[in-house]
């Protein structure tokens, strides 16, 4: 038992970028360009690295393994769509790194009492909701480039073209109002911002267009449902049932 | 009138194949150039199953036998022809088609490897719409007639392969199917695990009427559970009926060891007009065609003084064998 306990915590220390993210910003008093104090921005970088835990998407990857080495083949003959089963499983992981999320964040509260802030609650419950709904963009995203392994066998390759786009523009490395006017309106059309940056700013205080941010998260989770059930459809047609 | 439950008619499958010749060369060529050919590996077959049939689908390792049972159980789509199932066309993969069938293969396993099979039991309980008395009690008949009882609360990781084995069984029968497709459910398995496994498939059928359709190499569960047999051959069927005529087909004689009180009596055998195989003192090897065994053996005992004779019956792999080696074997 003590491998797995080690493995949950180092899932959630995996997910510490925020933080190096932050020290940056705050060495190097960038955050004065954008008039965001130092205990807002701490407290957003905390946001983040909250909602990075309970949104991070890994279904491609598991996905391939499975596809290729042949294991989707009986989860396909069973009246449960295979996605369900790793939807359930990315549930299950969330739940069990919450204690490991809470420690961390712990500690950051240790070394930054400053940051220490209670939201009221229904921003907390609004923020709930909205990373359930930026964990469920994210899954959407990787399940449809996931069903790629129907054509490619290889769509864990594709999914790091999107891996770059995800950490520069999400919210993850800086706050997306941090960049110039023009890009920024640009960005806000793509979902990348949607899955971290709005419910981040949203939890931590920062101000933000709560309707406009989960009015545009919705729209994403419909815009990308029906082409998920498309691309399911047709890939199944296409599966080969390889390795078994 | 029993009726047909899987009908298939006409039924090819082509796939696909790149092909990457070796070195850096070959590789920058198939990077930039990819050779495809497509290559028909199911060529228009046609048969029928009846309700409550076990069929062995017997050839050689490529020959096309679990492609057909992919098809058959909808895991992949045809390219040309027909099948129904049970009413259904499997490819659709409607939920009532699902409930109905299983497949079983020797080398994958559905259950979750760090959790006791248990889990995995309650999973696909809830998955085909179970509520938790029923699992439980079919969980418990299975297990009964799979003689697992322990092993339920332990880790897959920690299993053996035949305990694993039966779980696997256990987890893709707990919703009752009525249609089982076996992918070679005895690999790897030691002699007594295989046979328990025919043991419980043989009481699963008679006791549910289950069809089966089942794919091993390993002959004696072919010749212990299945009456009739369909012989694959490069994709197309060479053979589809029963499994005693197949084998009276291939093997149309039988080879009779008698031993001759005396060397004089062996000679005398030897030249009655038999077909003598071999003859070593005074024992000889006749080979009798089947249909004139009773006769051609009554002769022989009421003309010769003989003191013993042994029907030697040729081992069945071998005889199947010649199917599965011979591609252009005409049966």
């Amino acid at each position: 038992m003590l491998e797995y306990r080690v493995e949950i915590a180092l899932w959630a220390i995996s997910g510490i970028i925020p933080f190096f993210m932050l020290n940056i910003w705050t060495n190097n008093n960038l955050n004065e360009s954008i008039n965001i104090s130092d205990i807002m921005l701490s407290r957003y970088f905390l946001c983040a690295f909250f909602v990075r835990q309970f949104s991070v998407v890994w279904v491609v990857f598991s996905f391939e393994e499975d596809s290729l080495m042949g294991k989707v083949s009986p989860y396909l003959i069973q009246p449960l769509n295979p996605f369900f089963r790793y939807f359930a499983q990315h549930l299950a992981e969330q739940i069990t790194r919450f204690p490991f999320a809470l420690i961390i964040a712990v500690f950051f509260f240790i070394f930054n009492p400053e940051s220490i802030w209670i939201p009221n609650l229904g921003i907390f419950l609004l923020s709930i909701v909205s990373t359930f709904l930026s964990f469920l963009i994210q899954f959407l995203i990787q399940s449809i480039v996931a069903c790629l392994c129907f054509w490619t066998e290889k769509a864990s390759s594709i999914e790091r073209l999107l891996f770059i786009p995800t950490l520069f523009l999400s919210g993850l490395l800086a706050p997306v109002v941090s960049f110039p006017a023009y890009v920024k309106s640009w960005i806000y059309l793509t979902p990348f911002p949607y899955l971290i940056d709005f419910p981040a700013n949203l939890l931590s205080g920062n101000e933000t267009n709560i309707s406009g941010g989960l009015s545009m998260q919705i729209l994403w989770i419909f815009l990308l449902f029906p082409f998920f059930k498309k691309i399911w459809s047709e890939g199944t047609k296409k599966y080969t049932a390889m390795g078994s | 009138m029993v009726q047909n439950i899987i009908d298939v008619g006409n039924l090819s499958k082509s796939f696909d194949i790149s092909s990457k010749e070796p070195g850096l060369k070959g590789t920058i060529k198939h990077f930039f150039r990819r050779k495809t050919k497509r290559l028909k590996v199911i060529k228009d077959i046609s048969f029928k199953i009846k309700e409550g049939e076990i069929v062995g689908f017997l050839g050689a390792n490529g020959a096309g036998k679990t492609t057909i049972l992919k098809m058959l159980c909808g895991l992949i789509y045809p390219s040309e022809g027909s099948i129904l199932v049970s009413g259904y066309l499997p490819f659709r993969r409607k939920e009532n088609f699902l409930k109905n069938i299983t497949l079983i293969m020797g080398q994958k396993q559905q259950l979750i490897w760090d959790l006791p099979p248990i889990e995995s039991f309650y999973l696909n309980a809830s998955i085909y719409d179970l509520d938790k008395c029923e699992a439980k009690k079919r969980i418990k008949k299975l297990s009964e007639m799979l003689e697992i009882d322990e092993e339920l609360f332990i880790p897959v990781r920690k299993l053996s392969l035949g305990q694993r084995m039966k779980s696997e069984l256990l987890a893709a029968l707990i919703h009752e199917p009525n249609i089982l497709f076996l992918d070679e459910p005895t690999l790897g398995l030691d002699i007594n695990a295989q046979r328990n496994l025919r043991k419980f498939l043989q009481k699963y059928n008679e006791e549910t009427n289950a069809t089966i359709c089942l794919t091993s190499h390993y002959m004696k569960d072919i010749t212990s559970l299945c009456k009739r047999v369909i012989c694959v051959q490069e994709g197309a069927i060479s053979y589809d009926g029963k499994l005693d005529l197949l084998l009276k087909k291939l093997s149309p004689v039988k080879e009779i060891l008698i031993v001759c009180r005396s060397e004089e009596d062996a000679i005398k055998l030897e030249n009655s007009g038999f077909s003598v195989k071999n003859k070593i003192k005074n024992e000889i090897t006749i080979q009798i065609e089947n249909d004139s065994i009773t006769s051609s053996l009554k002769t022989i005992l009421n003309n010769f003084d003989i003191e013993d004779l042994f029907i030697n019956e040729p081992p069945i792999d071998e005889i199947i064998g010649k199917v599965l080696i011979k591609k252009d074997y005409e049966i």
